[in-house]
């Protein structure tokens, strides 16, 4: 790692003014992303402003019936919530498929959806890469693509978002809550949150520098059935190769994101309207204008068989 | 014809350790000169944290993370460094009650928590009811990965008791079982190179069954 300073910030207002005085300062929450990669050299902060005294570890009832989820909610307290339990399964199901017991206990919220791709020639520092270095080019594009995307990419960088968490709140219509370091509060929805790679892939969110995630807000529940199916290489603990989210009610019309296969939680919510008419109806909508490798064309009809496993448990449930 | 083979190969070689004993030799003057120029000390943070039931203070570089902080400065060796990214589980310790990666979390943010690695939950003497467990069913081969199996062994058996949900429960709203499912879900981010699984699943059944 890069020496780095360090301090404790007290309010998100203090933390957001201070990260924009602060030459080369990032925020840290769990650490879990972050750490891993300044030891890579991948991220290599000057300063360090420490988030955990925050205060925003609390899960309340909005007013609106639905639940304000502090940015600094673990995963595994989130995921273990009893409302959203009840009320968000789909939510518990997308948390507890992802990452191990010792990283859901530190990973946090916000830190969550601020996780960078896994794409391996981002993690490898002796290759080109237009995420980790903008304008050297992309080594992902021609070589070793199973794990990358098929949809959203562009011709300069084809890594996915890799999370789970976040597909689930795509399907539950989440919205992120921010301050700015004027003091200026802002609602994004999760849906204009994680942007297209395009040609500046080194720029992933919708934030603003200083900007920083106060809570994650979720709209009255939905009801019906929540399913989260991901397929990857191990039965536990791996990054999938393709997920899906899905709120299925009971006179078979409902809601579905896809995970691992585009630069952000996939979904395109014209495509809903044919769920009655099975799988294939909805992936050729989905993933119309998708353009795979030769090495991940396989996730299409992964996509498509996964989302049909999905609806045949929803009916059953 | 041979001996001018010879000659030109050894003419050959003398020219090439002559240039790599001068890159040798340039390399660490221009790492001095890279050194001598950065003269900034190395950032430094004091924390005081309680590890295994007894207060510590410290001084540390910040980018100590809390593994190395607990094996090379308060020499608790127990605690191993394994992958050292989060992805093997040998790091891992209580925290706060709840498990963590300590490769993947920085000592100064751990002021004021208190800490439990292997050493603390028991000793060769009084072992803690996992260790013994781990002994009766020979849940390890080379050892390795044990000391991080068994605190994750201990949270595993506490966060079903506190019903915390999994990716095996087939209905996440109901409070979850002690299965060798959900057991071998919770603990897959312990890896074993030796493969001792089944028999850690073992020990941490017959925990469960005394205590559950």
């Amino acid at each position: 790692m890069k020496p780095f300073t360090y301090e404790r910030a007290k309010t998100p207002a203090e933390a957001a003014a201070s990260v924009v005085r602060t030459p080369g300062a990032k925020f840290i929450a769990g650490g879990t992303n972050l750490l891993d990669l300044m030891k890579l050299q991948i991220e290599t902060p000057a300063h360090l402003i420490d988030l955990q005294d925050l205060k925003l570890d609390r899960i309340e009832t909005t007013s609106e019936g639905g639940l304000r989820i502090g940015a600094l909610v673990s995963n595994t307290a989130l995921s273990a919530d009893a409302r959203v339990r009840r009320d968000y399964a789909v939510l518990t199901r997308a948390i507890q498929a992802g990452a191990s017991g010792q990283l859901r206990n530190k990973a946090t919220t916000a830190g969550n959806l601020l996780q960078r791709t896994r794409c391996p020639y981002f993690y490898d520092t002796n290759q080109p890469c237009n995420k980790r270095l903008p304008g050297s080019g992309c080594a992902a594009i021609g070589g070793y693509s199973r794990q990358l995307g098929v949809i959203g990419t562009s011709d300069a960088c084809i890594a996915t978002y890799p999370g789970d968490m976040a597909v689930a709140l795509r399907v539950l219509d989440a919205t992120v809550e921010t301050v700015a370091p004027d003091g200026e509060t802002r609602s994004i929805p999760i849906a204009e949150f994680h942007r297209l790679w395009g040609n500046t892939p080194h720029i992933e969110t919708s934030l603003q520098r200083g900007e920083i995630i106060t809570a994650v807000t979720l709209p009255r529940p939905l009801g019906g059935v929540h399913v989260y199916e991901k397929v990857r290489d191990r039965a536990s603990y791996a990054f999938a190769l393709v997920s899906v989210a899905a709120v299925i009610q009971h006179d078979g019309t409902g809601r579905v994101a896809f995970g691992g296969v585009a630069p952000r939680p996939w979904r395109i919510e014209a495509a809903e309207a044919s769920i009655p008419q099975g799988a294939r109806a909805v992936t050729s909508q989905v993933f119309a204008g998708a353009k795979p490798t030769a090495d991940n064309r396989f996730k299409l009809s992964l996509a498509e068989r996964t989302l049909a496993a999905v609806m045949a448990e929803a009916k059953r449930a | 014809m041979p001996s001018s083979d010879l000659s030109e190969i050894s003419r050959r070689n003398v020219l090439a350790s002559g240039a790599a004993a001068a890159a040798i030799s340039a390399v660490p003057r221009a790492a001095d000169a890279q050194s001598a120029t950065s003269t900034a000390p190395v950032p430094k943070a004091k924390i005081g944290l309680e590890v295994n039931g007894r207060h510590r203070e410290l001084e540390l570089d910040t980018r100590t993370t809390l593994l190395d902080a607990l094996r090379e400065h308060l020499q608790l060796t127990g605690t191993k460094k394994g992958c050292d990214h989060g992805q093997c589980g040998a790091c891992t310790v209580i925290v706060n009650g709840q498990r963590i990666n300590s490769c993947l979390s920085l000592a100064v943010m751990h002021q004021g928590d208190k800490v439990t690695t292997v050493e603390g939950l028991g000793t060769p003497e009084k072992q803690h009811p996992m260790q013994a467990a781990f002994v009766k069913h020979d849940g390890y081969q080379c050892g390795y990965c044990t000391p991080g199996q068994i605190c994750s062994a201990v949270s595993v058996l506490d966060e079903i008791k506190r019903g915390i949900p999994s990716h095996v429960q087939a209905d996440v709203a109901v409070r979850p079982a002690v299965t060798n499912a959900e057991l071998r879900e919770r603990m897959s981010g312990n890896i074993c190179r030796c493969g001792a699984y089944s028999n850690i699943l073992e020990a941490m059944e017959d925990v469960a069954g005394s205590h559950v």
